[in-house]
């Protein structure tokens, strides 16, 4: 009998640390399959973050590097100017990208450095138990914002696929979630197109998820996929943000 | 045996990566030092190697970071400020064991500081400078042609060791022009980087990293890493000596105030004083032993930097109290004269300490 659901040979066979409900493991399996599919696991190298998912390189199968907190893409900008025929994706949560590693982001960006970017959006520092992020929404409580966020003072969130689309070097942006069946197909056929950008160097390619942390939200699981679709989406709509660079 | 060629230091350094067979280069324009992007965004081109100017020197040296993880030959240059701004990977690149060069080019500092020269980084390059239990080999050059060959021995050090190794010079050895003889690649045996992160082809995959979250593994890690510092400092300690055989002064220094206090030497040797003088080429390893055994027959000691004395406190731990050590600075990119080191020998010497 075919085999139609397994595990993706570009995945470990260990049992992840990520707290139930939480969508990083969906996130890792859709990059795995993807590396399967593409058929490069032997000349792919990962970069983990410094956030909850700092030990992806224990559930991939390929070569990986783990980064300072938000240099992945400086990180990734070495390997991959080393070894010009390898497939370099970098994994990083939105404290690592859009906080603390703002500046290697845009330029790594702008560049058009031939890597794969998966952003994960939780809206929060997971890791480190729930504070504020760049993307917090405004009014949403944290530990660093108990009174929920106030723009006034912490400012306004950063959307990071729009903030990208507008450099020249960026020949892939999407953001998606994994909210549902829908979304998941939809997600993977991004992370796929992401990959395929890269392969055929057309330039820098990011894919933002939209992911729930259940913990550090105070919300079940499902309540959790549910303020994905109700409130973030809204302040972060899914699709496309790929901009054709302007010549001249 | 090359053609003498006039070079200026940083080029020196930079054409000597270059021959090392680093084709991988990642900086940020900071004075005193920008000859060495600028020659690299030249020649690397010519040999198929990789310029790159980052975005600040964090990202420059997280390149390197990547660059070594991938198995290349990497260098990195920068002055005080960019140096400060390294640290992070440093520490990183010293906890995952990466073989990378850094040069600084030391300037006057604290903060922004000034662009002259200086020996004030003597800390940060020595004692840490970035977090964690970890050490990096520094290797002080005093002349063009050491800036060339040494800066070819530190990538040979760094694949030995798996480490990285920094070159400090200052500003004026860095500007300054001097003949050399261009230096060729090592012949050491270096052992092959079957951990590097190139893809996972016919082999098991290999994960860089520095976490450890059990802390019996992280100790034992440390241990593992000290282990192989003692080994460095059994195998890698250098230094010269000049006229030190009857000094009863005897002087230490590096770099630019060893050329000084060389020529000091010599002044004083002229008015029939026994001067000489002991010049740590590695400042870790530090030359303990050996300075010990350079001062067994001197009465006393006088350290010279361009710092407010950094280096002297390596000086007391080799001398032990066992003698007088004296310490003569200018700092702030302020450089001693050869008469004011002169001076400073004829007062101790008379103050019969
Ligand atoms: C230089 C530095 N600063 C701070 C930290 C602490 N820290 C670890 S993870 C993290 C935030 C991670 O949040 P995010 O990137 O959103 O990822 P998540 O955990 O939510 O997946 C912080 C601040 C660190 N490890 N290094
Ligand atoms: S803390 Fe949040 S982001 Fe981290 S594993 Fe748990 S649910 Fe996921």
């Amino acid at each position: 009998m075919k085999k139609v659901f397994g595990r993706p040979e570009a995945l470990t066979d260990v049992p992840t640390h990520y707290c139930p409900g939480c969508t990083h493991g969906i996130i890792h399996r859709l990059i795995a399959e993807v590396i399967d599919e593409l058929g490069v696991c032997e000349k792919t190298i990962g970069i983990s973050p410094v956030g909850c998912a700092v030990l992806a390189y224990d559930y991939f199968n390929c070569d990986f590097v783990e980064a300072s907190h938000g240099r992945a893409p400086a990180v990734a900008t070495g390997i991959k100017r080393t070894l010009p025929d390898s497939v370099v994706f970098c994994y990083q949560g939105d404290g690592d990208l859009a906080s603390i590693g703002a500046a290697e982001i845009v330029h790594a960006a702008t560049r058009g450095e031939k890597i794969t970017v998966i952003f994960v959006n939780n809206a929060i520092y997971g890791m480190t138990g729930g504070q504020m992020a760049p993307t917090t929404l405004p009014g949403q409580r944290t530990t660093t914002s108990p009174r929920g966020r106030d723009v006034e003072s912490a400012g306004h969130p950063i959307r990071v696929a729009e903030l990208l689309s507008s450099l020249s070097g960026v020949a892939y942006i999407s953001r998606v979630s994994a909210t549902s069946p829908a979304n998941v197909t939809k997600a993977k056929r991004a992370v796929r197109k992401a990959f395929e950008t890269q392969i055929e160097g057309k330039g820098f390619s990011l894919v933002e998820f939209l992911s729930t942390c259940p913990i550090n939200w105070g919300m079940s699981p499902l309540e959790a996929m549910k303020w994905i679709d109700d409130k973030m989406s809204l302040y972060y709509p899914l699709g496309d943000y790929t901009r054709v660079p302007e010549v001249g | 045996m090359g053609e003498k060629v006039l070079m200026k230091g940083n080029e020196a350094i930079a054409e000597a990566a270059i021959l090392a067979g680093c084709r991988h280069f990642f900086g940020y324009p900071i004075t005193p030092q920008n000859e060495i992007p600028e020659y690299m965004s030249r020649r690397m081109p010519e040999v198929g190697g990789v310029f790159l100017q980052a975005e600040s020197e964090v990202a420059g040296s997280n390149m390197v970071y990547g660059a070594a993880c991938a198995g290349a030959r990497v260098m990195t240059t920068s002055s005080s400020p960019g140096i400060s701004l390294m640290q992070e990977a440093i520490s990183y690149m010293a906890g995952a064991e990466l073989p990378c060069v850094l040069v600084n080019i030391v300037r006057g500092g604290p903060g922004l500081g000034g662009i002259q020269g200086s020996q004030a980084d003597y800390f940060q390059a020595t004692k840490g400078g970035g977090h964690g239990d970890y050490r990096l080999i520094v290797l002080a050059p005093a002349s063009v042609q050491e800036l060339m060959d040494l800066t070819i021995t530190a990538f040979d050090l760094a694949d030995m060791y798996r480490i990285p190794v920094m070159i400090l010079g200052d500003a004026i050895l860095g500007q300054m022009m001097e003949p050399v003889i261009p230096g060729r690649r090592g012949k050491a045996d270096l052992p092959p980087k079957t951990w590097a992160t190139v893809g996972a082809k016919m082999r098991p995959k290999n994960v860089i990293t520095s976490l450890s979250l059990d802390p019996a593994k992280l100790e034992q890690h440390n241990f593992d890493l000290g282990k192989k510092y003692n080994k460095i400092a059994d195998e890698q300690v250098r230094y010269k000596t000049y006229m030190t055989d009857d000094a009863e002064t005897l002087l230490v220094a590096y770099g630019t105030c060893a050329r000084i206090s060389q020529a000091a030497v010599d002044m004083a040797r002229e008015r029939g004083l026994r001067v000489g003088l002991f010049r740590p080429v590695s400042l870790w390893p530090f030359p303990y032993e050996a300075l010990q055994l350079a001062a067994e027959e001197s009465l006393r000691v006088l350290t010279v930097e361009m710092s407010l004395g950094q280096m002297v406190e390596d000086v007391r731990l080799a001398i032990l109290g066992s003698k007088p050590v004296r310490f003569y600075g200018r700092t702030g990119g302020m450089t001693p004269t050869p008469r004011e080191v002169l001076e400073e020998i004829e007062r101790i010497v008379e103050e019969g300490i």
